[in-house]
């Protein structure tokens, strides 16, 4: 069963630009809009996302054979609910201002739909390298991602990119790009500018 | 009176203020995915304010007996000093799963055209995010430390069913929005989730207008503010981060929270 579909290396670089998870699936919004308004936020939850997808990938591939099929998402939320407790203990520890700034947005991985839907559409089918590198390639793609955002974000909203100045002092900071309506506008935009360039290309392709 | 004023506060400020939707990003996904027709979205926003309100339920008792750190069932059975607080995610997301398939199986066999209409979206309710959003707040108002007063169940109820209602409200209005869209000529490249994300800018900007009404309805229910009692609500906790006054309630927090942003 583990030899059919896309090898562990393909799976890897799917997650990268054909199938990212922002721009392509649509999924995980929440905290995509929600973390972006500066790049430090943004890459700590990418972090946080990224050891919780390849935790519960593994995990569940190495269980996939006692899954019941009607309580495998039961089984799956359980998994991730119990990794993010743990990034979310680690976090407190380790970084307390930024799991302060965070707030919700850690515990509300749990219902990311990136994680889940991995879980049922690789890692409950798949050996664990295939599961994992997926994973893998998935949470690069994700925090891509958030980084592009997040980018735009900072550098429009607060002149600065990692909290460094990047804009001239005289930049009038656009306050609403780090606020609610920022997110919403920014993701819209950039996820417009993704279906541009895809069709381009593809009208490329179909030419040559 | 007091205890009124707090609940109509939470009540304005978990509804319009700040928005579940437009103001916290959760159940951004049921806000896309089903915003496509004013009757489905009406659906899912009540199934989504229904499972709310039970789930809050069972969180606040969760909560309240057996996860906080001092909690009366925890302290019984393992001694004092008890802080099951480390399982709270596991418990909400079992709730939350455990109460979507209870009211699916009772809306099933109960109020059959009811499951017609918004049965299809119960199994999705599960993994939005605004539901165990609404978990985590209360559990942060009532999982506090010494000194505070925690959340009774009333205040938390409120919060959960005007926070469904303002979920229902934007996805409604969205859903209005996107069927006048159908009749426009949108690039090719923003059709679908990128012209709905703007448009849901453009309401997130809308809703922002909302920004004072909390303070001003505050003015309106304690015309006085006795400068006693405003030293007497300082638990030591929420002021370091804000700059002036009234840190007692929730939506004067949040809105405060967002000027703060504002200003950075």
């Amino acid at each position: 069963m583990a030899s059919d579909g896309p090898t562990a290396g393909e799976r890897f670089l799917r997650g990268l630009i054909p199938e990212n998870p922002v721009y392509r699936q649509l999924l995980g919004m929440c905290p995509t809009l929600a973390v972006t308004g500066g790049m430090k936020t943004a890459m700590t939850m990418a972090g946080a996302v990224a050891f919780v997808l390849i935790c519960a990938n593994v995990l569940t591939s190495l269980i996939r054979n006692l899954l019941k099929p009607h309580l495998r998402i039961l089984v799956f939320t359980l998994t991730i609910a119990a990794f993010v407790t743990i990034a979310d203990r680690v976090l407190a520890y380790a970084m307390y201002d930024m799991s302060q700034e965070l707030g919700p947005y850690i515990p509300l991985i749990i219902v990311n739909c990136v994680i889940i839907c991995r879980c049922e559409v690789c890692a409950s089918k798949q050996s664990v390298v295939v599961a994992a590198s997926d994973a893998a390639g998935q949470s690069i793609g994700f925090a891509m991602a958030l980084a592009s955002i997040a980018a735009v974000r900072e550098i429009l909203g607060s002149g600065t990119f990692f909290g460094l100045r990047v804009m001239p002092e005289a930049w009038p900071n656009w306050g609403i790009m780090v606020m609610p309506p920022g997110a919403f506008l920014t993701l819209g935009l950039l996820l417009g500018l993704a279906n541009w360039i895809g069709a381009v290309r593809e009208k490329r392709s179909g030419a040559v | 009176m007091e205890h009124l004023s707090e609940l109509i506060l939470v009540a304005v400020g978990a509804a319009v203020i700040n928005n579940f939707v437009l103001h916290y990003f959760v159940g951004i996904c049921p806000f896309i995915g089903v915003s496509r027709r004013v009757d489905m979205a009406f659906g899912m926003g009540c199934a989504v304010t229904f499972v709310i309100t039970i789930a809050a339920l069972l969180s606040w008792v969760f909560t309240f007996y057996i996860l906080r750190p001092g909690a009366p069932l925890a302290v019984m059975v393992l001694g004092a000093g008890a802080d099951l607080s480390i399982l709270s995610y596991i418990v909400y997301i079992f709730v939350i799963a455990s109460s979507v398939q209870l009211v699916e199986m009772y809306v099933r066999k109960f109020f059959p055209p009811l499951y017609k209409s918004f049965g299809v979206f119960l199994p999705l309710i599960t993994t939005n995010c605004a539901i165990l959003f609404a978990c985590l707040e209360i559990m942060k108002y009532v999982a506090v430390g010494k000194g505070a007063e925690p959340w009774g169940l009333d205040t938390s109820l409120v919060l959960a069913i005007f926070g469904g209602i303002g979920f229902t409200i934007a996805i409604v209005i969205m859903a209005g929005i996107r069927e006048e869209l159908d009749h426009c000529d949108v690039p090719k490249s923003l059709r679908g989730a990128g012209i709905t994300l703007i448009v849901a800018g453009i309401l997130s900007l809308a809703f922002m207008g909302f920004g004072g009404v909390d303070r001003s309805l505050k003015d309106i229910l304690h015309p006085p503010a006795p400068v006693a009692a405003a030293v007497d609500d300082d638990n030591g906790e929420i002021p370091t981060t804000m700059p002036a006054a009234s840190p007692d309630s929730k939506p004067a927090d949040l809105t405060l929270n967002t000027d703060r942003r504002a200003a950075r």
